[in-house]
Parts: structure tokens; C-alpha cells; sequence
């Protein structure tokens, strides 16, 4: 069993409160999640010629400065970066593919949680509520966020195995449910390239999106193709630089509630996570169908 | 009327208060409060009690329910009514999936639509639906009747034994083993009685009758050659 949820502000005026908004709808689904707990938001985008990176290093007294002094030397690139924890977030001049490199040259102790424009994912073992504390989520602002409380069914309770897991530039994936073909597809994944540091069944889900997305498929297309490959349970969040996406398998074992009102759209597992919301007494509250993709942008 | 308000009371006081009531009942109507999406609101209870449930209830609301007459005054998490041996469930919004599993008696009403698995092995509860039921409704379904007053999802009635379905709008897709059968007299008046309990104003010669084609009861031999 895992919680997921999600929250998409159409009302820009909400932006400076979603983190407060948020934080109740994730701890409230730590009957479902007690084991670790995370979040993507989406907000503080940097400029084209510059990419956010979400660092992590398991020692919270990490020399970030001397990292940031290193990126500024060796690639005479303009880099600003803050901590939060024992992550850092890292905006660099430069791209992604070249900005990644260099750390992962450099300093193969540092791992990368997401990379984009927006994104920034914030993940660790522990309750949804310490989880919450730790990174300061009720102060956060953005303009989206999804979360995911998880207790683990199939593989280890590491940072490394909890959600979001990040499936490529500003995207991240949430996941309920387990895979039955995923040792399988893994394989032929690794194959193709794409690296994996787990056995957990929704890293590959991710990393299958990773794949189908870096073939070309847009990210209907990427579903779509996800609902024919995958075999087992699922309710996907994935989120996106411009808002978020929802797919239930055809069997739909998984829950999922939405609701959504003018000022914003939110998914959780269970209608409790909603619950706290305002105006949610008066919003549309529905349950999104068996394979079918919902999303969400907004216009940039 | 007895009023409990869930921010301030927990689930397990108030199904303990409505427990209270089989054994000595000295308040019959109930209400209640902010239920916002708690599981296991009002379950077991095993009175001939009037409970009013304002606002959205969670997963297994008024599950294993005998005598009581139990309204939520908005949607339902999965398995409402789960269970019930007697009584009325009436669900004003929508509810989840199973929907009335496995449930022996009494009458569940949803006046919005229901997901699916609605009645999965139902074993003689009543279900009315006013809007549409999910895929794989009646899964099983043994013994009772299902109404659906809109259209119906994917793989109704497979494997059915003895429900008897009753659908107004499409079937998306029929089940293994489910047929749609004639509409007779006896149906037509069925169906008159089952409208006029769920207080829903529909013509029932507009239904279409589905039910079980009785293949998958025995083995057949002719497939032996199959193991």
C-alpha cells in the first residue's frame, strides 16, 4: 500500500501558500505511507540558458560551498545554489547533460534527485510528517507539487527506493501499486541504457517513461504505451514542468479521487488527503477511470 | 436526535454509541458530522436506527449493516455497504468500487454512480444505481438484483449465478457466461418494486433484463480434453 498526492494550482495567487496547502494532504496519508515519504515541486523556474539540479548527500554538514566553488572554476559558469537539509538545490549555467557530468565526474557521492527547470524532488525514510518538518514543506511556494507516502511491498526501505522517483528533465513519476513483469522489463531496459539503483518495481516504471520519452513519445504517447507494457497494479502521478498527469490501470484496484475547483486540482489516494483543501465541499470530486490519462498544464 | 461531530469525536466512539443501541435502543435518529473521508463510519450496527451522515464518508461506510437506515449526504469510498444483511444504504453522491460486496440483504441506493465492481459477489442485497456502474459490476453476483439507471462498464455480470441485472442505458460489454434474457411480466413488475423502494422516477419498460446463461455451473465434460 502507498498514498499518493498531488496538487495543481490554477489560481497563481495560491502559489505563496501551496506548500502549506500540501503538507496536511501528504501526512494525511500516513496510514498508507508510514515507511518514507516525498515530494516534487514545481515553482522558482530558472532561466533557458541555466538547469536546476536537486542534490543529495546523506551528511547534512556536506561542503556544498566547496562544490559550488568547483563548478564555478573548472566550467567558468555562473552557479547560485541553497541548502535544505542534506539536499541542495544547484542552478547552473550550463546544460543539463553537461552540469551532470561534471558532478557525476567529480563527486560520484553526490546523487542527483532531479534535474530541469523547476522540478525540485525531496525524499527521505521516515514518517510523512518528519518528512514534511525536515524540508520546511509548509513555508515552500510553487506552482505544483505531488507526494508520495510509501510503504514498502516488494524491496528495501532506502532513501533510494522512495518516491518521486525522477524519469527525466523536470518529470517525476508516484506510483501504487505493484508491477509483476518488472524484473523482465528491467532487463530489457538495462539493454537499452537506462540505469537503475534499485530493485524496486516503480523505479522501473519510471525508468520505462525515461525510455519511451527519450524515444521520442510525447507523454501521452509514453502512457499510453505504459498501459500495453506494464503488467500489474498502478495509479501514476507524474508530474510535469507545466502541471500533471494521472493513469490508473484497466483493472483499477488502486485507488484515486480527485477534486478540483476554479482555483485549483488535487489527486490523492483517498478523500481524506483532500479533505483539508479549501473549499473542497463545494468542488467536483470524482473518480478518475481505468486507463484513461488525465492532465493537467497550464500555458507558458 | 443525537448529533456526533467526528472533528471532535473518533469513528470508534460513535460506532461504539450505535453499537450501544442493539442491546438497549433509547435514541433512534443520528447525525452526523464532518465524516471527511473517515473509513468505517457506521458499520456493524445491528438496530433499527435513522442515521444521517453530512458530508463525504471513506472506504467501507455502513459496511455489514442490519435494520439501520443510513444516508450519506455525500459521496462514499469503496465498499459502502459491504456486507449488509438488512436495512437501506443511500449514498446522495457517488461511490467507489465494490460497491455493496459480497452483501446478503437490504437495499443500497446510490444516487450518483458507482465504480467498479458495484455488487461484486452480491448474495441478495437490492442495489439501485441512478447513474452508471464501473467494469466487472455484479462479478460473481449470486443472488439479488441490480438496477442501473444509466449505462454499465466493461465484462457485466461475468460469471454470474443467480442476480438479476436490470440496465436502462449501454453495456459497454457483457461477462462470461451473461446473457440478456426477455423482459417478462414478472420482470417488469420486479423492477416496478425495486424503483418505487429506491424512490427513483424511471419507466421500467425502458430496461433491458441480463442474467446468468448457467454455461459455467458444471464442468463439461467436452473440455476435458482441455486438462
Amino acid at each position: 500500500m502507498c498514498g499518493i498526492v498531488g496538487l495543481y494550482l490554477k489560481n497563481p495567487a495560491l502559489e505563496s501558500q501551496l506548500g502549506e496547502l500540501f503538507s496536511p494532504m501528504l501526512i494525511a496519508m500516513s496510514e498508507r505511507g508510514p515507511d518514507s515519504a516525498g515530494f516534487a515541486i514545481y515553482g522558482d523556474e530558472v532561466n533557458n540558458d541555466f538547469i536546476k539540479l536537486t542534490l543529495r548527500h546523506p551528511n547534512e554538514c556536506y561542503d556544498w560551498e566547496a562544490v559550488a566553488t568547483s563548478l564555478k572554476l573548472h566550467m567558468d559558469v555562473a552557479v547560485d545554489w541553497f541548502q535544505n537539509s542534506n539536499v541542495s538545490v544547484f542552478k547552473i549555467q550550463a546544460s543539463a547533460a553537461v552540469a551532470q557530468q561534471f558532478i557525476d565526474k567529480h563527486y560520484p557521492e553526490i546523487l542527483i534527485l532531479s534535474a530541469g527547470q523547476s522540478i525540485e524532488i525531496l525524499k527521505e525514510v521516515g514518517l510523512p510528517e518528519h518528512i514534511a518538518n525536515t524540508f520546511n514543506l509548509k513555508n515552500m511556494k510553487g506552482s505544483h507539487i505531488i507526494g508520495h507516502t510509501r510503504m514498502a511491498t516488494e524491496s528495501a526501505v532506502t532513501m533510494e527506493g522512495s518516491h518521486p522517483f525522477s524519469t527525466g528533465m523536470d518529470l517525476c513519476l508516484v506510483h501504487n501499486g505493484s508491477l509483476s513483469n518488472h524484473n523482465r522489463l528491467r532487463q530489457e531496459l538495462k539493454r537499452e541504457g537506462v540505469k537503475f539503483e534499485t530493485d524496486n518495481d516503480s523505479e522501473v516504471a519510471a525508468g520505462y517513461l525515461t525510455h519511451r520519452l527519450q524515444q521520442g513519445d510525447s507523454l501521452n504517447e509514453a502512457l499510453d504505451n505504459a498501459l500495453k507494457d506494464l503488467d500489474g497494479f498502478f495509479t501514476f502521478t507524474i508530474g510535469t514542468r507545466n502541471g500533471f498527469a494521472v493513469l490508473r490501470d484497466p483493472i483499477a484496484c488502486k485507488p484515486a479521487v480527485m477534486a478540483e475547483t476554479d482555483d485549483y486540482v488535487a489527486i490523492a489516494s483517498e478523500y481524506q488527503a483532500l479533505s483539508s483543501l479549501p473549499g473542497i465541499d463545494n468542488a467536483r470530486v470524482w473518480e478518475p477511470e481505468p486507463a484513461t490519462i488525465y492532465a493537467w498544464e497550464r500555458n507558458t | 436526535m443525537k448529533i456526533i461531530n467526528l472533528e471532535i469525536q473518533a469513528v470508534r466512539d460513535l460506532n461504539q454509541a450505535l453499537h450501544d443501541q442493539s442491546i438497549k435502543c433509547n435514541e433512534r435518529e443520528w447525525e452526523v458530522l464532518c465524516p471527511k473521508g473517515q473509513h468505517n463510519i457506521a458499520c456493524g450496527l445491528d438496530q433499527s436506527l435513522t442515521i444521517d451522515i453530512k458530508g463525504h464518508a471513506g472506504y467501507y461506510c455502513a459496511g455489514m449493516n442490519k435494520k439501520a437506515h443510513i444516508t450519506v449526504h455525500g459521496n462514499v469510498g469503496q465498499g459502502v455497504a459491504e456486507n449488509m444483511m438488512s436495512g437501506t444504504v443511500r449514498v446522495k453522491g457517488d461511490a467507489s468500487q465494490a460497491a455493496g460486496a459480497t452483501a446478503h440483504g437490504g437495499l443500497l441506493v446510490v444516487e450518483g454512480n458507482a465504480g467498479a465492481r458495484c455488487g461484486i459477489s452480491m448474495k441478495g442485497v437490492d442495489i439501485v444505481v441512478k447513474g452508471n456502474v464501473g467494469h466487472m459490476s455484479c462479478f460473481m453476483g449470486q443472488a439479488g438484483s441490480l438496477v442501473v439507471c444509466g449505462d454499465a462498464g466493461d465484462a457485466l455480470g461475468d460469471s454470474l449465478y443467480e442476480t438479476h441485472i436490470y440496465v436502462k442505458g449501454e453495456v459497454k460489454s457483457l461477462g462470461a457466461d451473461c446473457i440478456k434474457k426477455e423482459m417478462r411480466d414478472e420482470h417488469i413488475s420486479e423492477l416496478t418494486e425495486l424503483l418505487n423502494r429506491a424512490g427513483v422516477d424511471e419507466n421500467p419498460t425502458e430496461f433491458k433484463r441480463y442474467g446468468s446463461a448457467r454455461q459455467l455451473y458444471n464442468f463439461k465434460v467436452d473440455n476435458a480434453s482441455a486438462y
